[in-house]
């Protein structure tokens, strides 16, 4: 499924910049960088179409406005579990305030097994199914070269999360498994910023 | 990628395993984990999980039985339970019969490794490594 992947020196990378979590010594240890990057320094999420559990298509674009938790994830994946239950809860505490989860599965078996495993852990946000194509276009905002040169990264090492401001911009990039309050600071930081919301394309047709 | 300058799992290239017609023989497989990553044993406590598990296409011999190392019990920061994993050095056993209408003379028998590694914070798709035996019939 994935194409290229990011080198073992990524993964354990430790080298911290605003925004980019990559490794936290514990669960619930404070933040050791700033939750969100400043906003010029964000930049544009790819746009994906991708289905979610029942068909429908599922659109980035659809989420502008909001404050978007990107998270890709497999059931293979105990640390995947770990954070499962805190994006449920914020999902549950903030989506009256303009925040949505979006689940990214990328399992190869893809709904057969991911499916029964989102019922057994009650996952109350949207679940689409990844692919080779969407792993490549966030794996190029995953801090670090690529292993070889004119290749580009894909999400390989699982959790990748991605905070996306109202804007549409990547403002946070966690690898691995992250301290809880590391995404509700974000979230919150996120959620306070007013955002240039799209007008919804139906009202800026001409009359 | 990893593979190819620091990789999570490396098998060592098999000694040749010398076999005579009618009778077994044992081959075993070197695999290092580099340090910090652990696999799923070949028999997880999860179902979720993916075991490691080493298949073969054994023609012109025949498998009688992989023996796979003992699992270890460890406890990971994101794991409410001990998980069963392998972890650095480990060997796995496979006992080969050849018929006794085997063709006498060196063969190379195909095997696959597949795995799924994870460290104390993340976790890696499932991958397949190819292992090339040499065997010797007589």
């Amino acid at each position: 499924v994935y194409v290229a992947r990011m080198s073992l020196a990524l993964a354990g990378m430790l080298v911290l910049l605003p925004g980019c979590s990559v490794i936290s010594d514990t669960l619930e240890g404070p933040p050791k960088a700033a939750s969100v990057k400043p906003g010029k320094d964000r930049r544009e999420a790819p746009d994906f179409t991708l289905k979610d559990v029942n068909g429908q298509t599922v659109h980035l674009a659809d989420y502008r406005g909001k404050v978007v938790l990107l998270d890709f994830w497999a059931t293979w994946c105990g640390p995947c579990k770990i954070e499962i239950p805190w994006f449920k809860e914020f999902e549950r505490e903030n989506k009256d305030k303009g925040f949505a989860v979006i689940g990214v599965a990328m399992d190869d078996e893809g709904w057969d097994v991911v499916k029964p495993f989102a019922q057994n852990m009650q996952i109350n946000y949207r679940l689409v199914a990844g692919n080779d194509a969407i792993a490549q276009k966030y794996g190029a905002f995953v801090p670090g070269p690529p292993m070889k040169p004119g290749e580009v990264n894909s999400i390989d090492a699982l959790p990748t999360t991605f905070l996306i401001d109202r804007d549409g911009k990547i403002a946070a990039v966690h690898v691995g498994l992250s301290a809880k309050n590391e995404f509700e600071n974000g979230i919150q930081e996120l959620l306070k910023a007013s955002g240039n919301p799209a007008v919804p394309a139906l009202l800026v047709r001409a009359n | 990628l990893f593979a190819q300058t620091n990789p999570i799992l490396t098998v060592a290239p098999p000694a040749k395993t010398v076999v005579k017609r009618n009778s077994e023989a044992t081959s075993k497989i070197s695999v290092t984990l580099g340090e910090g990553y652990h696999v799923n044993s070949n028999a997880p406590h999860e179902s979720y999980l993916i075991p490691l598990k080493l298949s073969w296409t054994p023609a012109p011999l025949a498998v009688e039985a992989v023996a796979y190392p003992k699992a270890r019990d460890e406890k990971y920061e994101f794991s409410d339970q001990p998980l069963s994993v392998f972890t650095g050095n480990f060997e796995i056993a496979t006992k080969f019969k050849a018929p006794a209408d085997a063709p006498a003379g060196v063969t190379i028998l195909a095997g696959k490794i597949r795995y799924q590694a994870c460290n104390n914070t993340m976790c890696f798709p499932p991958k397949t490594v190819e292992v090339k035996l040499p065997v010797e019939i007589q």
